[in-house]
């Protein structure tokens, strides 16, 4: 870990959302983590687990219906604590996000250069003639040739469409990039280009402006060829967190294991295993363990009494019993 | 699932006794020219989507078709249940020639030939019960008579699927089941004919990973017990874990083909090398030094001249642009194992 203060520190935060019918979702739970400058993060987990929700919290793009509590601190000053007041000034031009389908979100009926200005000239940053050269600095820096600013949305393979929406992201020179499923809609070769381009984005900027990329995505092997750190989601809530290769090899959480096990590698021997059950519901009350029910390794108190957040190694956290010694140690 | 990929590595390329044998498909689709095109003859242009397929698929095997989007391998499974007319090659099913009946000589076939979707979410019908959606086809194809005698086969239908104990779902709707649930409805709709050949398009990639293999697993028991399954995917790592044989697709034709494993693990064809060196892997100290292709596929109304991967190729040469390529043994590979190169060796003799 470098001396570097962390770039972005999101603290205790919580999300639920009003049901229809009445109640409340509790999509987000507790969620803490922090990041210093240039570093890469995988936000790994299944549908529903939040991973999505707590970046649209961090970018304070929730519908009115989420109630949201916790802090998101950008270089120490919590941006969420005036509301859209605070937000807004950061969005964009400090923490922005390549929304998931991003690449079919333009607007077909106006160039590619002039969607990617939008944000700069909403900004103040740039108008006319420094806008439309800064347009094709960031496509000849997400790998479009920048003369083609003046195309058309459906000029461009499916490919460029994402690099534009990459460039579109980083138009405010953000020192916080949140991707969001980035690659899953493309093929296996593309999806390679636009990954070899996170990584050498987060590489180059991160030197020049600290960039610091979050990825979320429900796919482990793509986090572990692009992220130094991963934090995996369950619930709501993140059940382990650490470097990449400590969580592959040392997990601490049976979620993280069996997720692993449940995803086939391309010359890996071992037997795919599906986790049977399903997550639980977020609607209500969950007592002891959220994934007990489904876990392989399930003892006495996990049926009761919920998983703190534990620390077993240095900068390796878990939010299982097996961390406590003083649970597993126990006479039999 | 790796002893299913041995037995695959042993298993010659099942040209005799095979339940399924497509040689040479070819299908293409017109591209509508419009009325401005029409007027201003413009040249009628085609998308070769299947441009010469040739592979088998034997019972109680599992085949993958590989390949990128646009590759023509869903328009492959297509032209193989004769939704999509081929334009030329031949389809044979259980050693009869099927390419050429008509749409009541093929309504047998239908039973023995079933597809299951990509999407559980868009392939049921939402105002159907699990038991409206798995009985559907036996009341289509009037098989079963009595009511108690179909009610018996949907259940066990639902069983082989496993959908247990099928009480609990047979009156549900799709939308009181979750995605993995969905796809096994979706799976014992189709075994509820009995079919020989199952073909799965993209069976698991909208499901989340946790119920994957599940389903996977499914599918791999079923051919174990004698199925056909022909799998179209774009996942490799999937393709090399339960299928049998994969054969990868590239601009509407199979560029390589082979044992599951051998393909993966000495793969020979430039596209397969390329494609396999750009598959993440979980192991996060085993990162891919991935030999990018620049560009994307291009598209199959202008197919390029001699070997059509020679655009994007790393290590074309001048005749390339000349040869169009054909499936050919190797050497130093495991029996079965062919490529469409014509820069690999040997040629030693025909």
């Amino acid at each position: 870990m470098s001396a570097r203060p962390p770039v972005i520190r999101v603290e205790d935060l919580n999300v639920w959302f009003d049901l229809p019918g009445g109640g409340e979702l509790h999509a987000v739970q507790g969620v803490t983590f922090e990041l210093r400058a240039g570093a890469r993060m995988g936000l790994v987990g299944e549908s529903g687990c939040g991973k999505t929700t707590t970046i649209l919290a961090m970018m304070g793009l929730l519908p009115a219906t989420a109630s949201v509590s916790g802090k998101v601190l950008l270089d120490g000053e919590d941006i969420l604590v005036g509301g859209e007041e605070t937000i807004s000034p950061h969005r964009w031009s400090d923490i922005s996000m390549v929304f998931q389908g991003a690449m079919n979100a333009f607007n077909p009926v106006r160039t590619i250069g002039a969607q990617i200005a939008e944000p700069m000239v909403l900004h103040g940053m740039a108008t006319g003639k420094s806008a439309r050269s800064r347009v094709a600095e960031l496509l000849e820096l997400v790998g479009i040739a920048g003369d083609r600013a003046n195309r058309y949305p459906h000029e461009f393979s499916g490919g460029m469409r994402q690099r534009a929406a990459i460039a579109m992201a980083l138009a405010c020179s953000p020192k916080v990039l949140l991707a969001d499923e980035p690659t899953t809609a493309l093929d296996v070769m593309v999806q390679a280009q636009i990954l070899e381009l996170l990584v050498s984005l987060s590489t180059t900027l991160g030197q020049e402006l600290g960039l610091t990329v979050i990825l979320v995505t429900h796919d482990l092997p793509v986090v572990a060829q692009v992220c130094d750190r991963a934090a995996v989601m369950y619930a709501g809530e993140i059940v382990e967190m650490g470097g990449m290769s400590e969580i592959y090899h040392d997990p601490r959480h049976p979620y993280s294991r069996m997720l692993f096990a449940a995803t086939p590698d391309l010359l890996g021997d071992d037997e795919v295993l599906s986790i049977p059950g399903a997550p639980p519901r977020l609607d209500r009350e969950i007592v002891g363990c959220p994934f007990r029910p489904r876990c392989d390794s399930a003892f006495e108190p996990c049926s009761t009494v919920r998983p703190g957040r534990r620390e077993p190694v240095a900068g390796h956290e878990a939010r299982c019993h097996l961390n406590d010694p003083s649970l597993t140690e126990l006479p039999s | 699932m790796s002893q299913a990929a041995e037995a695959a590595a042993a298993k010659v390329s099942a040209a005799d006794g095979s339940l399924l044998e497509v040689d040479d498909l070819i299908s293409h689709y017109p591209v509508p020219r419009g009325l401005l095109g029409a007027m201003m003859r413009r040249p009628r242009l085609t998308v070769k989507a299947v441009d010469g397929v040739t592979f088998s698929v034997a019972a109680g095997e599992m085949v993958a078709l590989v390949g990128e989007s646009g590759c023509g391998k869903t328009t492959t499974a297509q032209t193989v249940i004769r939704m999509v007319a081929n334009q030329g090659g031949s389809i044979r099913f259980d050693g009869a020639e099927i390419g050429e009946l008509s749409p009541g000589q093929l309504r047998p076939l239908r039973r023995e030939i079933q597809i299951i979707y990509q999407d559980p979410y868009e392939s049921l019908d939402p105002r159907f019960t699990v038991r409206d959606t798995i009985e559907e086809p036996i009341r289509v194809h009037s098989l079963v008579p009595r009511k108690e005698d179909r009610e018996a086969k949907v259940y066990e239908a639902m069983e082989r699927a496993g959908l247990t104990p099928p009480e609990l779902f047979i009156d549900r709707y799709p939308h009181e089941l979750s995605g993995g649930q969905r796809q096994r409805v979706a799976i014992a709709a189709a075994l509820v004919l009995e079919p020989k050949l199952l073909i799965a398009d993209e069976p698991v990639s909208m499901l989340d990973v946790s119920v994957r293999a599940g389903i996977l697993a499914l599918l791999d028991g079923l051919r174990r017990e004698g199925m056909g399954v022909l799998m179209i995917t774009h996942d490799l790592s999937t393709a090399a874990h339960f299928a049998d044989r994969i054969a990868v697709m590239y601009l509407g034709r199979i560029v390589e083909e082979g044992p599951a494993r051998d393909v993966v693990r000495n793969p020979q064809h430039p596209y397969t090398k390329a494609l396999i060196s750009v598959v993440p892997r979980r192991d996060p100290d085993q990162r891919a030094f991935p030999q990018i292709l620049t560009g994307e596929t291009p598209n199959p109304v202008r197919v390029p001249p001699g070997c059509r991967f020679h655009p994007r190729c790393p290590v074309a040469e001048e005749r390339c642009k000349e040869t169009d390529p054909e499936l050919r043994a190797l050497d130093g590979v495991a029996v079965g194992h062919r490529a469409a190169c014509i820069l690999l060796g040997p040629p030693s003799g025909p």
